[in-house]
């Protein structure tokens, strides 16, 4: 029940949008969202019939290239331990 | 499908658990408050890929779980008033009562119906005038806000055979009791889906008077393990904060909006939570100005006495005391199609989530 799941929004009407959910369609209310923020195309992530907030596409980007600096940071450390000689962390 | 592929890549995935192994030094217990993230650690097999110094616990935020029998048994009793019809999410529907549940009582003939929304159940209330459709409002935060706007819709349109059982609660209090409590953790997986709505700040006061972190996290393999990696190295260099991992749905202010929907009907008052007990203003009443809107001023009903069940120790598992493997009846006499306890009934409950995972 408290699963929410980034729908993408197909339609537009007034208070309501319709999204899908990979290849499944559902009515969304957009009561809780400033409409003039959203279109066509936007994920939100859908909860019991709201959408109740907007995927950021520049966060979501952020959040990944986080993992490619991890990358980095993981060399880094083996570099310095395999100079060193003794486990850093 | 976009926002959820992108995040479960294994190779970045096994990375993140060389990451954390690597920082680990010390023993830590991290609470996953939500049911959501239960679900998801037990399904993508979370555990088994982190290093011995990191344990994780399931904590109280399977709002199925935390529900009283006594409101089960309330909902029951709304039943069997005439011409009432209930609707309900359908996680509560098999929770079991003091000597009945919702299901059991709708193959005997009650009118209880399934809503995914509770807009569904306005729609119900507006096709069936002669009827009082009674709809069960669980959840946290998340869902609250949803109730109070099918409250707001009902008032505008004056359906007055429209009402709500609430049984809403928030989370901050039963994280701060759990500590309170003495319960061995240090860090929080925060409650992505509850953050979207009420905002990262509302936790600020768990580093500040407690020393613990807090991360919200998303819902991914990738979110949790980068999650549970941001709070081992806040306890390594022993810098608690609240951290915002799932920023793409979530901000420190949450979404300003639903808080204004949320508290224009409804008024924090004392609540009980499985294994916790009664918590000061952790659940969500409806205000005194939509009273005609509120199931329990609108309808008295005699309620059975509560009887829990013995054995079950489902309380003890929602504070990660125990596990669900430490119940003598998990598995056995306790499974998801003769639930025994809450635990065992809801998808985010941590014994439905460890006998689905665990033993398939
Ligand atoms: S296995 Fe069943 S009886 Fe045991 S704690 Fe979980 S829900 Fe309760």
């Amino acid at each position: 029940m408290c699963l929410s799941v980034p729908a993408k929004i197909e339609s537009l009407d007034g208070e309501m949008a319709v999204c899908s959910v990979g290849g499944a369609t559902y009515k969304a209310s957009l009561q809780m969202l400033d409409i003039k923020e959203l279109s066509i195309g936007d994920y939100v992530l859908l909860h019991t019939g709201f959408a109740i907030s907007k995927i950021s596409k520049e966060e979501a980007e952020e959040t990944l290239k986080l993992f490619d600096e991890l990358e980095d940071f993981n060399e880094i450390l083996d570099e310095e331990e395999r100079i060193s000689g003794r486990k850093i962390i | 499908m976009k926002y959820i592929d992108e995040y479960r890549d294994k190779e970045k995935i096994l990375l993140l658990a060389s990451q954390i192994k690597k920082i680990s030094t010390k023993k830590i217990r991290l609470m996953e408050v939500c049911g959501g993230h239960t679900m998801a650690i037990q399904r993508f097999g979370i555990p088994d890929l982190l290093p011995d110094t990191v344990e994780l616990v399931s904590g109280p935020g399977c709002p199925v779980c935390v529900t009283s029998r006594s409101y089960i048994d309330k909902a029951i009793a709304f039943s069997k008033l005439t011409d009432v019809i209930i609707t309900t999410y359908g996680d509560l529907i098999r929770v079991p009562g003091s000597s009945s549940s919702l299901d059991k009582e709708k193959a005997h003939g009650a009118d209880i119906r399934i809503v995914y929304s509770v807009l569904d159940a306005l729609n119900i209330a507006d096709a069936n005038p002669l009827k009082k459709v009674i709809f069960l409002g669980i959840g946290f935060e998340t869902t609250a806000p949803g109730s109070a706007a099918g409250i707001m819709k009902a008032h505008l349109a004056q359906l007055f055979n429209f009402s709500v059982f609430s049984a809403h609660k928030v989370m901050p209090p039963p994280m701060a009791a759990l500590i309170d409590e003495g319960v061995d953790i240090q860090g929080y997986i925060g409650p992505g889906h509850v953050s979207t709505i009420t905002g990262s700040y509302i936790y600020d006061f768990i580093p500040k008077k407690y020393g613990l972190g807090v991360v919200i996290s998303g819902f991914e393999p990738l979110d949790m393990m980068q999650s549970i990696y941001m709070l081992v190295n806040q306890f390594e260099t022993n810098k608690p904060k609240v951290e915002i991992q799932y920023s793409r749905a979530v901000k420190t202010e949450g979404n300003i909006k639903a808080q204004e929907i949320l508290n224009e009907v409804f008024e924090y008052r004392d609540d009980w939570w499985r294994g916790l007990g009664v918590l000061k203003m952790s659940g969500l009443g409806i205000k005194e100005k939509y009273s005609e809107f509120d199931a329990e001023k609108l309808y008295q009903v005699d309620v059975e006495p509560t009887k829990e069940d013995k054995g079950c120790i489902c309380g003890i598992i929602l504070k990660g005391v125990a596990k669900p493997s430490d119940c003598n009846l998990f598995g056995k006499a306790c499974t998801p199609s003769e639930p025994v306890g809450a635990c065992m009934v809801s998808n985010e409950g941590a014994c439905a989530a460890y006998y689905k995972y665990k033993r398939e």
